[in-house]
């Protein structure tokens, strides 16, 4: 056993991150935010280009051959730097949608409950339905994930597992990048002529986010490992909690400046709030492992 | 990323396995929680058979009479025996933990020899004389005062918390060598003969009604200089390397069983219809969820320990602790709610869990202090005044 990255796994994390950091920095995200654009074509084609949405389709369908784990870890460098746009939905239909692999189509999923579809406007194609149904925008809690209402909701629980496994990996990144951000302001804001990080009540908040955030990675790559569908949904249950809870308590370090537009606190809160209701909703992942549970219990009684 | 086992590993587990099946039917009944001699010989017994096996020390190096196994090997042997029903390392905990990992690590020849094959051979217990009344958290500034004598130390001073006190043979024991150094600085690390006159033991009961530690006195005690592990006024140093131990792979038997629980506390509220209360059912299927995780951040930790040098537990540990203590105080909460009204029966085996679990965000570091390793050794904030 050796459940640690391998160094070719370690060698594509840190390659996507340098892809990201130097293609979708503060200030891109910045932009967007002024626009109001969220999907950026070109973005999405360079993606595509590296191989982002082929990830995990077979070398013989012109994929990159990877797996889980590998995409776990992509995903979670495009949570750390809040790239806008359906990127889950657009990498499970690589291979499905014509285009979608290379990403030269955009395409969304019905992956909430009820009649909302998420980046509509921009999207080729919706995972769930035949074609690009029409629908009325809805403002959007989040400026970067714009949503419309359409007259019925389609279904794409058949991409399920993967998509609440690879939307947990992208809380994930969000959760550890809102520990880095509440680190670095706690160690430069000083009040009472020391750096806030220094008093416990701010100190303990920070150890709070992280031990989240590590309990959560591990959740999320030991299911990308396995695939077990309990994991999966202890993965995105988890992930959710550690993105959520993770923003608010660094808006909370950030102390008024957390509560400005200008920050980039609110951003990584709404996208949380987004994904939270992506593919398995907490509820939802606290049933079907309350059923798991009980599950191994008879299996082990009819067993013994 | 890979959470499969070699076929070495395997073969482990499945020689382990066969063995805990034919050895643990021949154990004598377990002893009452009140009848420490009955304890100790229950303890030691499944020790010296642990010795026999060749399973003793496991992951102690081999110089030190240990078998040199690997983290995922002691991992495994931890998981195996709590599946088994095997008995808990109980009396065994410090002399194999703390005690005897810091003398293999620290001590000279002629102190390994002493102490470590008695430890491994299941024939003396170890307690520890850590705590003070007026030093908790803030261990570095203990009092218990050690003068030089001839070839003794002169020891004065109480110690607090220590478990199996009433039938311990040494004490692992931090005394103040130097009251004019800096508090780290003046502390040396001993092993005293609890025998030795001087010693008195006054147990103490916990909220759970049992005597599970005490307070132990010492009144101008002598302890050869001899006694003394690593140099004299270097003891934190020798310390800090016996609480890496402790942080590190202590509780994988714990989450093993942690995970069992939750599966009975299933059945029995599906048994007694709260299942039906959907606030209930979905607590239970979140702590399923955290201890599942719990567990992959264990062989997360043992994985990394494993890649650097020497096995040593990093401050990993502490990410780990948190989560667990406070996961493990949820889910005899929730065992409460499962029983309702029967919670408040002492007779519950539940009810005396819950009780003790209320230490675990205390012991071994309380809650507040972890969290200061995490934020100052890991996220690299500043230290407070």
């Amino acid at each position: 056993m050796d459940f640690q990255p391998t160094e070719d796994q370690k060698d594509l994390r840190a390659g996507v991150r340098d892809l990201l950091a130097g293609r979708y920095g503060r200030e891109a995200l910045r932009a967007s935010v002024d626009t109001g654009a969220s999907v950026d074509r070109a973005l999405w084609r360079e993606l595509g280009e590296a191989g982002f949405f082929a990830l995990r389709l077979p070398e013989s369908e012109g994929g990159v051959g990877l797996g889980l784990p590998e995409a776990v870890l992509v995903f979670e460098e495009a949570g750390r730097a809040l790239v806008p746009g359906p990127l889950v939905a657009t990498h499970l239909a690589a291979g499905v949608v014509p285009g979608a692999a290379a990403g030269k189509a955009v395409v969304s999923a019905f992956d909430l409950d009820g009649p909302l579809v998420a980046h509509l406007g921009e999207a080729d194609a919706v995972l769930g339905a035949s074609g690009v149904p029409a629908g009325e925008p809805v403002r959007s809690v989040d400026p970067l994930t714009p949503l419309h209402r359409v007259a019925v909701a389609g279904d794409a629980s058949a991409y399920r597992e993967a998509g609440a496994l690879l939307t947990a990996a992208l809380q994930l990144g969000s959760a550890l990048r809102t520990v880095e951000l509440a680190v670095r302001y706690a160690g430069e804001r000083e009040q009472f002529g020391q750096p806030i990080g220094a008093f416990q009540a701010v100190k303990h908040l920070c150890a709070r986010m992280l031990v989240r955030a590590e309990v959560a990675r591990t959740a999320v790559y030991a299911a990308a490992v396995t695939g077990d569908a309990g994991e999966v949904a202890a993965a995105k249950l988890l992930a959710d909690g550690a993105a959520v809870q993770g923003a608010r308590d660094c808006l909370q370090v950030h102390g008024g400046m957390g509560f400005t537009w200008e920050a980039d606190v609110h951003l990584h809160l709404k996208r949380a709030w987004v994904r939270a209701e992506q593919w398995r909703t907490a509820a939802q992942a606290q049933e079907l492992l309350a059923q798991e549970l009980l599950g191994s219990v008879e299996e082990a009684g009819q067993a013994g | 990323m890979d959470l499969t086992y070699t076929e070495e590993e395997q073969d482990f587990r499945a020689r382990l396995r066969a063995w805990l099946a034919k050895v643990l039917p021949e154990l004598p009944a377990k002893p009452s929680p009140d009848d420490w001699p009955g304890r100790r010989a229950y303890d030691l017994g499944w020790q010296r058979r642990l010795y026999e096996a060749g399973y003793a020390g496991l992951h102690w190096p081999v110089d030190a009479g240990g078998r040199g196994a690997t983290p995922t090997q002691h991992l495994i042997f931890l998981e195996e025996t709590e599946r088994a029903g095997a008995p808990y390392v109980g009396a065994n905990f410090v002399g194999l933990l703390h005690a005897g990992p810091t003398i293999a690590a620290e001590g000279t020849a002629e102190q390994r020899a002493r102490w470590l094959p008695p430890v491994l051979r299941g024939d003396e217990v170890w307690c520890q004389g850590f705590s003070e009344p007026d030093a908790g958290s803030d261990l570095a500034s203990l009092r218990t005062r050690a003068v030089r004598d001839g070839d003794d130390y002169v020891i004065s001073g109480s110690k607090i918390w220590t478990s199996h006190a009433e039938v311990a043979d040494w004490c692992e024991l931090l005394v103040r060598t130097d009251p004019g150094a800096p508090k780290h600085r003046g502390i040396s690390w001993l092993a005293m003969p609890m025998d030795a006159p001087g010693v008195s033991v006054r147990p103490l009961r916990t909220l759970a009604g049992s005597a599970e530690f005490a307070q132990v006195f010492l009144d101008e005690v002598r302890v050869p200089v001899a006694n003394r592990v690593g140099a004299e006024n270097d003891g934190w140093r020798v310390t800090m390397v016996t609480l890496s131990f402790e942080r590190g792979t202590a509780f994988v038997g714990e989450v093993v069983a942690c995970r069992r629980t939750l599966g009975e506390l299933a059945r029995t509220a599906k048994a007694n219809g709260r299942w039906d209360d959907p606030v209930l059912r979905r607590r239970l299927g979140r702590l399923y969820g955290e201890f599942g995780a719990l567990w992959r951040l264990t062989q997360w930790n043992v994985s990394e320990a494993e890649r650097s040098a020497g096995g040593v537990p990093g401050t990993g540990g502490s990410v780990f602790k948190l989560a667990y203590s406070h996961a493990r105080q949820e889910l005899y909460d929730t065992a409460a709610e499962v029983l309702g009204a029967r919670s408040l029966s002492l007779e519950e085996e539940w009810t005396l869990d819950r009780l003790s679990s209320l230490s675990y965000t205390i012991a071994a570091g309380t809650s507040q202090i972890q969290r200061n390793i995490v934020a100052e050794r890991i996220l690299g904030l500043p230290k407070g005044r």
